[in-house]
């Protein structure tokens, strides 16, 4: 806990010329963890990552990447970070291995056999031309182009978005393999919470340009529960926050965040699952924002 | 990588249990059922990663755990290994065999499988469980 954290976001808003895209945004992620950034369409998530990737400043707040406060202005500063679009760019007309030499041509840290090796496990061939290359290899590509750059801070814009469960499972396995190789932070957006389940270990949700949760995964599932509650009972145990109540006429369903250890055995609580958490925050950060 | 993994770990996402509770219930289960026996090595953090996609934090955290409870032992250099002393543990067979004395009770009396989950779970969470 005590590591200095790889990005910091202090107060951080963006505006665009017709929308606020991210309000007063504070964050600071931990390094060696896998980050997954969550939230709605539009909710400011791609943004964020510009802004963690340093390709977009703020308009008011500090950013900090590795300890360096504001934009990253060194070739070598920047070649510590990797950036993944969710366009996935890559030349059309180029073969894969000529993909390879213009990435090895632009990166200080490039590792050429790290990339040959990934491309190897996928079975893609060098000489293959990228436009024809299905969705999930042209993922798969990019994917590899990025992490032979070898960075520390690893920012994945919807990695594994549209891709078949073949090609996903292949493209998270080659990302967790670079992660247990060591010394990478990554922060990826998505919206497949199975995903986060099962490779991420910090999760960050945004809605509606704000941070509305950010912690450790397993701290969240364990610090929430659900409660059951009838017209006639509102209590609460002790050290609960009420972040979404939902009621019927006679039952309802009651997410609770719990500031202490669950130790009131009189009432029932049940674990919510990770949708239900992220959804519940989606929810009611919706209802707060309509009634402003 | 000429062996075949020792044991082949699997993950459902849908379950509820975290990831690394389910590699730690998988390699206990094992070791009950004499799949894996003392000295097997399990995989590597990096063998597992290749084998199911999850996060290799999430590997180290389910062996240190099982180190904890004494059933696996990390040896430094060489990886993470069954430990000699793991017996099947009689007071496991013992408690396995009062479930089953159970079960077959519940199915005489044709307790419905969705009456029986709730049963034990209800047991599982009562206050008396949790000591």
């Amino acid at each position: 806990m005590s590591a200095a954290p790889v990005v910091e976001l202090r107060g951080v808003t963006k505006e665009y010329r017709r929308k606020i895209a991210l309000r007063d945004c504070t964050l600071a992620i931990p390094p060696g963890r896998v980050v997954a950034l969550v939230g709605s369409n539009g909710a400011g998530k791609s943004t964020m990552l510009r802004i963690m990737a340093g390709l977009t400043s703020p308009s008011s707040g500090d950013v900090s990447i590795f300890g360096h406060s504001g934009a990253l202005d060194t070739v070598s500063q920047l070649s510590r970070v990797g950036y993944l679009d969710q366009d996935r760019p890559l030349y059309r007309g180029f073969r894969v291995s000529e993909m390879l030499r213009a990435a090895a041509r632009s990166n200080e840290h490039w590792n050429e056999q790290l990339a040959k090796d990934y491309l190897a496990q996928l079975g893609i061939g060098l000489d293959q031309r990228i436009r024809h290359l299905s969705g999930g290899q042209s993922a798969q590509v990019a994917l590899t182009l990025c992490l032979a750059t070898t960075p520390e801070l690893l920012i994945l814009d919807e990695p594994a978005a549209a891709l078949d469960p073949a090609a996903r499972q292949d493209l998270l396995q080659l990302l967790m393999q670079q992660v247990s190789g060591g010394n990478v932070s990554v922060v990826l957006s998505t919206h497949a919470l199975d995903d986060v389940i099962a490779i991420c270990d910090y999760l960050v949700v945004v809605a509606h340009g704000r941070v509305v949760v950010a912690d450790d995964l397993e701290f969240i599932l364990q610090s929430h529960r659900l409660m059951r509650a009838t017209t006639t009972h509102n209590l609460w145990p002790e050290g609960a926050v009420v972040i979404e109540d939902r009621r019927g006429t006679r039952d309802g369903m009651v997410l609770l965040r719990m500031e202490l250890p669950v130790t009131d055995g009189r009432v029932a609580l049940e674990e919510p699952t990770l949708d239900e958490i992220v959804l519940a925050y989606m929810r009611s950060a919706t209802i707060e924002e309509g009634v402003s | 990588m000429t062996n075949e993994p020792v044991i082949v770990f699997r993950l459902d996402l849908r379950s509820g249990i975290a990831p690394y509770r389910q590699l730690v219930e998988q390699v206990v289960k094992a070791v009950e059922s004499g799949r894996l026996r003392a000295g097997d090595q399990l995989p590597s953090v990096r063998d597992v990663v290749g084998q199911v996609t999850i996060n290799p934090n999430t590997v180290h955290r389910a062996y240190r755990e099982l180190e904890h409870l004494g059933l696996v032992e990390g040896r430094l250099g060489l990886g993470t290994f069954v430990c000699e002393d793991v017996t099947a543990g009689d007071e496991l067979g013992e408690v396995r065999a009062g479930l089953q004395r159970w079960m077959r009770d519940a199915r005489d009396r044709e307790i419905s499988d969705g009456a029986l989950e709730t049963l034990w779970r209800d047991a599982f969470t009562s206050r008396e469980a949790r000591r």
